[in-house]
């Protein structure tokens, strides 16, 4: 790669982790503009859900660097890697269910982050005007106060890309957004995505292929643990690598 | 739409729970009883403070400690060590001796005051060493636990361990801590006779009005965006840190609050009764005061004091007839709570009693319409969740009354219809 570093958002660069000697992700490296919808696809078990826990420091790097805004992240905590601007979405939507969509949202919201500035938070017209306009953009501005748990599927996955959204990330990380949604709420999530990565990096993991064309900027096929293919959807569709890994079957 | 949004800090359903219970402890049970029994009632109030406490810890933050008991303990001990010292007066035991050290250390051989002991001649020391060593105690190993990401059954397991190893240490350092009878015949608080009949009314009323300032706390805390956090961990733990948080600092916080909460319980008690032993710290006390919790309602911060109040009242009553029944009824008891009613006392009444109540109580007429006459765009979801699951959650989301009284019209409907 010869563009300067300062180009990317995001450079991961000879990222390995071994569980117990197995090698999840080898020296991987690949590097994320501004702006830019990135999807990682690739078979079962390729390390995709693994590259996201590296990212967001679930998961501590073995060997390797990632790099946001020449900030390192493989040695910080979750909690700082969030406050640096990187958002994360789970493969299940992992929402509070016992709160209402409004709360869940509200506690998303980036302030009083420690204990003693969530005691002395005020639900302020800021905060409210800012979950409702976040609520609108996600589709749930009906259900506000409503609790969590009583959302479809569907609603819950588009909750918890709104809980992301409230936080302002720069680079947000989603993994398989549209998985178990009904066809017509694909179409919405992909106009969401398109809308709401205006002005931010976005690395999605999917499955869809239908929806990784609709989406994606760029592809890049992780297989064990290594970059196979990376480029166009175009261009990694008619890479032989990788129909003879991934999409043949 | 935005009076629905505004912080409440008290919503009318709790308003009219916190004045009921006010009217209990303030009128109706000083009018109803003698002092003996009052006295009584006062004891089992104090464990109303370390249920309160797990209600935070336990049911709002999913942390359950099985090793409240070091620090209803802790708190007691701190208040008997300073009633003791002012009853160990060189007049008052002089055929020791040592005059004027307590009677326990004498009886063990010790001639002079340990120097722990010495700052406790100190009044206003002792109060605050009531609330801190507690709060210290509990910071330690909080800090200990969490920061490693030690929780669920491992953290349950250590503070019953950490419970049975304070007793031991306890009743080892027999001149040090009076050993297994504990600290006895505590007689006058600054010159105050407490075991008076007229001392121990004062003291219940002392009791109660600790309980109520500890109550609009837990309230505070609960109906603060920290209370809606600890929801939000005990359910998606990962989401909360991944949104930004420090998930132990918060385990960190509310651990520490409920022991300070239980050792204001626990200096209240040896005032109350007169005496502190290691009886009251160990496992067993400890997991005693979770079931008072669980019976209550491990949700609600008034389950907590109705729990402590029936399971005790039952235990006296029980063991005074049956003593060795009792073990096994408060087994059964705890056992039925967990299978047959999960959230307890105040689940029972959030499910049966709350929905026929007049809209005076939840105060929100409009709103439970407004929301019955939803688009039939709504997710069929709602009918697919088991109703009781609904009203489960209630106890939770009563945050603002309105999604409650949503959530109770869309159950009654069918009734009505």
């Amino acid at each position: 790669m010869a563009m300067a570093e300062k180009d990317f958002v995001l450079s991961v660069e000879g990222l390995t982790v071994s569980f117990d000697g197995f090698k999840a992700v080898n020296d991987l490296s690949f590097y994320v503009e501004e702006g830019e919808i990135r999807v990682i696809i690739g078979p079962n078990g390729a390390g995709k859900t693994t590259v996201l826990d590296l990212i967001c420091g679930r998961t501590q790097a073995t060997e390797g660097s990632i790099k946001f805004r020449g900030k390192e992240l493989t040695k910080m905590k979750e909690h700082s890697i969030v406050h640096a601007g990187v958002g994360r979405k789970f493969q299940n939507p992992s929402i509070y269910e016992d709160l209402t969509v409004f709360e869940n949202l509200e506690l998303s919201y980036p302030k009083g982050w420690t204990v003693f500035g969530a005691l002395a938070f005020k639900r302020d017209e800021h905060v409210i005007q800012e979950v409702e306009s976040i609520a609108k953009t996600i589709f749930l501005d009906e259900f506000l106060d409503k609790p969590a748990g009583l959302l479809s599927h569907g609603q819950k996955q588009w909750l918890e890309i709104g809980m992301l959204l409230i936080q302002k990330p720069d680079l947000l990380m989603l993994d398989e957004p549209v998985a178990g949604m009904s066809v017509a709420e694909r179409k919405k999530t992909a106009e969401l995505l398109n809308r709401i990565t205006e002005g931010r990096s976005v690395i999605v993991i999917e499955h869809d292929m239908q929806f990784v064309e609709d989406i994606a900027h760029r592809v890049t096929v992780l297989h064990q643990g290594k970059v196979l293919s990376e480029g166009s959807m175009d261009r990694v569709k008619n890479d032989p690598n990788v129909v003879e890994v991934y999409l043949g079957h | 739409m935005s009076v629905l949004r505004r912080e409440a800090f008290m919503p009318r359903p709790d308003m009219i729970g916190f004045m009921i219970l006010a009217v209990i402890i303030f009128a109706i049970l000083p009018m109803a009883l003698d002092v003996f029994r009052l006295n009584l009632v006062g004891k089992y109030l104090t464990y109303a403070f370390v249920a309160l406490g797990l209600v935070l810890c336990w049911g709002c933050g999913g942390i359950l400690s099985l090793g409240q008991g070091v620090f209803f303990g802790l708190g007691g001990y701190c208040m008997a060590m300073f009633l003791k010292l002012e009853s160990s007066t060189p007049e008052a035991t002089k055929i020791q001796s040592t005059p004027g050290i307590p009677d326990f250390m004498d009886w063990n051989q010790l001639t002079e005051l340990p120097w722990w002991w010495e700052p406790f001649y100190d009044f206003p020391f002792t109060l605050l060493a009531i609330i801190l060593v507690p709060m210290i105690f509990a910071f330690i190993i909080s800090v200990a636990m969490f920061k490693r990401r030690v929780g669920g059954v491992y953290f349950a397991i250590i503070t019953q361990a950490i419970a049975a190893i304070l007793t031991i240490l306890i009743i080892g350092q027999q001149g040090y801590t009076g050993g297994v009878n504990g600290i006895t015949d505590l007689r006058t608080l600054m010159g105050w006779d407490i075991r008076t009949d007229e001392a121990k009314t004062i003291l219940y009323f002392v009791n109660g009005i600790l309980l109520f300032a500890c109550l609009l706390l837990a309230q505070f805390v609960r109906k603060n965006k920290v209370g809606r956090i600890l929801v939000a961990m005990r359910d998606q733990e990962d989401r909360v840190r991944f949104s930004g948080y420090d998930v132990s600092n918060f385990k960190i916080f509310v651990f520490c609050l409920a022991a300070g909460i239980s050792a204001i319980g626990g200096a209240m008690f040896t005032l109350q009764v007169g005496f502190m032993s290691p009886s009251f710290v160990g496992i067993v006390p400890s997991i005693e005061m979770v079931i008072f919790c669980a019976v209550g309602g491990r949700l609600s911060l008034l389950g907590a004091v109705y729990g402590s109040l029936l399971v005790n009242t039952a235990k006296t009553t029980f063991s005074e007839s049956f003593p060795e029944l009792w073990l096994f009824a408060m087994g059964a008891l705890f056992i039925g709570v967990v299978l047959a009613f999960p959230n307890g006392l105040a689940g029972l009444f959030q499910k049966h009693i709350a929905p026929r109540l007049p809209t005076w109580y939840t105060g929100e007429k409009t709103v439970s319409q407004d929301i019955s006459e939803e688009p039939s765009g709504t997710p069929p979801v709602s009918e697919s969740v088991d109703k009781d699951e609904i009203v489960d959650q209630s106890d939770v989301v009563e945050e603002k009354t309105a999604p409650v009284a949503a959530i109770k019209s869309q159950n009654s409907r069918p009734v009505e219809a």
